[in-house]
């Protein structure tokens, strides 16, 4: 590294929602030399970086932001882009500033923010590169890296458990350059090798995980699993540590929200089917912890219970996948194939079923339209969540991106999904149409809900009552069911979760979406959008849209009320508050 | 007036607002940022910390007003207040909102009630202060400016 140039020009990205410290933030550092960025949202800011990730190498930003939590936002670009991170705050409480470090913060400043301490902020870039490079050359620091890997040896098997012990913190710290670069970025940077952690890698490093047993996992246990030549010991641990970080937070946020969420969506529904459904979703987060062996149990007593309850009622059919975290699913730079995590199975379910905005994200995702009443009116709408700002959880938010841009997808691997639950419900209206024209809808609406995420659908399920289906391109198939009396392809076989779809005695379409391969639409979407479709957390790695060639069409439409954390998603059922999400989406 | 009394004054004015705890050292970060490319830089972020901050006074009396209750939203909004004063180190301002938020630690309305009245006096006097400061800035001239208010 030419120490001489180094710093200057250094690409940074001010983050603060107070106007005058963006001023004087910009001002002192492009008196540093450096090339400076502001932005005023924090949701804007995720939205630069994820457009062009290598052209920033670190970014500021505050803690208190009205758009976005601080620490979820660095979250994200932990996550997402592993760019250095630096808090700020006018507020130095101790807590508050060990809480940055645990998020990942490199560091944190004090405001007033001074000169001296910016001009020293690209020692964090080079800290990073320069572990990077040890990593990748290996042989002038061979026994760095072998301090590295025995620093690691001991955080094995229990400090990483413990993410918030301190020690595994600085650990963490020092040992979280493992990035091995299989692909150089735009090549503006001098980048040494990085793992991307693509879905398909992510996924294979989730399988492992559940394979091993989330309690006994350890790094080693996964890498050797994972069996992937190239990959350190170092790149699992850490990114085992994120996931680990990433989980911990999401069952935090779940538990408290189990008590608040109670069974809203389905209480003026008068389903009790679907109140039980839903308690048992609840319940899902203490499963959790347990581990993820847990898993297909749990989607075998659901299936029970849904068995059980299914009337011919306009029941959601959710199926749920109890180890929420196994999958990762993001957009592969390279193509609209999306392959996602591990077993999300997800049921659509066209049915009657009023969005219920005021339920608080809880493990299930539920997509919610208007109940397919036999009638198909020529346009119908999306349904978005209010966002509410105060509950955007970090990786989940995305309600306040204004226009996704989707044909740059997000970092690669970086993005966990939420509970693995999917449970779509959407009505469409209509009269015995040709399911081929809503599969397509239906597909790109579930594609639309994770911005920027792909999801793979192993197998798509469509029951209707009436109509036969035909599949489309790629894996989604679709069985005709006549009479609804049974469902076919209900199926999907996943690592860890098996599911099976229950048969609806409504006119209701059923779509069980398992996952691998990515299906792909077709790129002339009907014009038929879903009506009411509204959100939750929606595991996107259970939807696998392979060929799908338009991703913009869905994800710019359902994009915006995506997040597939573990969501902290509030419902409107104004359907006019946002009318069609995109015209693309409907081309 | 004569120059250099102008730039008496100004060097005076500008002690007094230290002396007295309108401003601190903050203050004079922004004065050494100021340079040929952003001459007026301070008089720039001054104008804007007012503008955004006079936004912020009002959020925060229409939440006294509709949540008096609500201590963790004041104490949000306060905070938001402090950190923006500090950005041209606004001293005395910041210093209220410390006690507004030690009031909403103990959930006293009246106490915040006070409080508040305290900080947009404050901010008001302040705004006042540094607007006869830029006042007699101007009359001295920019590139004085730069290099006699440096303490």
């Amino acid at each position: 590294m030419d120490a001489a140039a180094f710093p200057y020009g250094l690409r940074v990205l001010v983050v603060d929602d107070d106007p005058t410290w963006l001023k004087i933030l910009e001002k002192m550092l492009r008196k540093c030399s450096y090339e400076v960025t502001t932005c005023g949202l924090a949701r804007v800011a995720l939205d630069i970086l994820r457009e062009r990730k290598s052209r920033f190498d670190i970014v500021i930003s505050d803690v208190n932001m009205p758009d976005m939590d601080g620490f979820k936002l660095l979250e994200h670009i932990g996550l997402e882009m592993d760019l250095p991170v630096i808090m700020m705050s006018i507020d130095g409480e101790t807590s508050r500033v060990m809480k940055g470090v645990h998020h990942g913060a490199c560091d944190y400043l004090l405001k007033p923010v001074r000169m001296k301490e910016l001009r020293n902020i690209w020692q964090h870039v080079y800290r990073k590169k320069m572990h990077e490079v040890k990593e990748i050359e290996g042989h002038d620091s061979f026994d760095d890296l072998q301090i590295l890997r025995n620093d690691f040896e001991g955080l094995d098997e229990k400090s990483l458990f413990m993410i918030s012990d301190p020690e595994t913190m600085r650990k963490r710290k020092d040992v979280d350059r493992d990035h091995v670069d299989q692909e150089s970025s735009d090549g503006t940077t001098v980048k040494k090798a990085r793992v991307i952690w693509s879905v398909d890698l992510h996924q294979k490093f989730v399988n492992a995980v559940n394979q091993i047993g989330f309690d006994k996992v350890g790094p080693k246990k996964i890498l050797d699993l994972m069996n992937i030549p190239g990959l350190t010991r170092e790149n699992v641990a850490s990114h085992l540590q994120k996931y680990r970080l990433y989980l911990s937070r999401l069952q935090k946020q779940n538990e408290e929200r189990i008590l608040g969420t109670a069974m809203q969506d389905f209480s003026h529904k008068g389903t009790s089917e679907n109140l039980n459904l839903r308690s048992s979703f609840q319940e899902q987060p203490s499963n959790i912890a347990n581990g993820y062996s847990h898993a297909s149990q749990n989607i075998q007593t659901q299936s029970n219970m849904l068995d059980s309850q299914l009337e011919d009622t306009k029941s959601t059919v959710p199926l749920s996948v109890p180890d929420k975290k196994r999958s990762l699913v993001s957009d592969v730079a390279d193509s609209q194939n999306v392959t996602s995590a591990s077993a999300l199975g997800g049921v659509l379910s066209f049915k009657g079923m009023p969005v219920n905005h005021d339920r608080k994200p809880s493990e299930t995702m539920i997509l919610e339209c208007h109940a397919w009443s036999g009638v198909m009116p020529s346009k119908q709408f999306m349904q978005y969540p209010k966002h509410n700002h105060e509950r955007c959880d970090l990786l989940g938010d995305y309600s306040c991106l204004p226009k996704p841009d989707l044909e740059h997808p997000v970092a690669p691997g970086n993005l966990y999904t939420p509970p693995p639950l999917i449970s779509m419900s959407c009505s469409m209206e209509g009269d015995g149409r040709d399911f081929s024209d809503v599969k397509p809808a239906l597909v790109d609406c579930i594609k639309s809900l994770s911005p920027a995420l792909t999801c793979t659908v192993e197998s798509v399920s469509v029951q209707l009552s009436d109509s036969v289906v035909t599949s489309i391109d790629g894996d989604l198939k679709f069985s005709s069911v006549d009479g609804l009396s049974s469902i076919k392809d209900c199926c999907f076989d996943q690592t860890n979760s098996q599911g099976t779809l229950r048969p609806s005695q409504e006119p209701s379409i059923i779509g069980f979406i398992g996952s691998t391969e990515l299906a792909s639409l077709p790129e002339d979407l009907p014009g038929y959008p879903l009506q009411g479709v509204s959100f939750e957390n929606i595991p996107l790695s259970a939807f696998d849209f392979s060929h799908y060639n338009d991703t913009t069409m869905i994800q710019s439409g359902l994009q915006n009320n995506w997040w597939y954390d573990d969501g902290d998603l509030e419902f409107s059922s104004e359907m006019t508050d946002y009318p069609l999400i995109d015209g693309r989406l409907f081309a | 007036m004569e120059y250099s009394n102008l730039r008496r004054q100004t060097i005076f004015m500008k002690k007094n607002l230290f002396d007295q705890g309108f401003l601190d050292e903050q203050f004079n970060q922004l004065e050494e940022l100021q340079d040929e490319s952003s001459p007026n830089f301070v008089e720039e972020v001054v104008d804007l910390f007012f503008k955004d901050s006079s936004r912020l006074l009002t959020n925060i009396e229409q939440a006294i007003d509709k949540y008096p209750q609500d201590f963790y939203r004041l104490d949000s909004l306060v905070h938001q207040f402090k950190g923006s004063g500090s950005s041209i180190g606004a001293l005395r301002v910041k210093n209220e909102c410390s006690v507004f938020k030690a009031h909403c630690n103990d959930r006293s309305l009246e106490g915040c009630r006070r409080s508040f009245q305290k900080i947009k006096r404050e901010h008001a006097t302040l705004k006042q202060k540094l607007e006869s400061y830029f006042q007699l800035l101007r009359q001295v001239g920019p590139r004085e400016h730069a290099v006699s208010s440096r303490k």
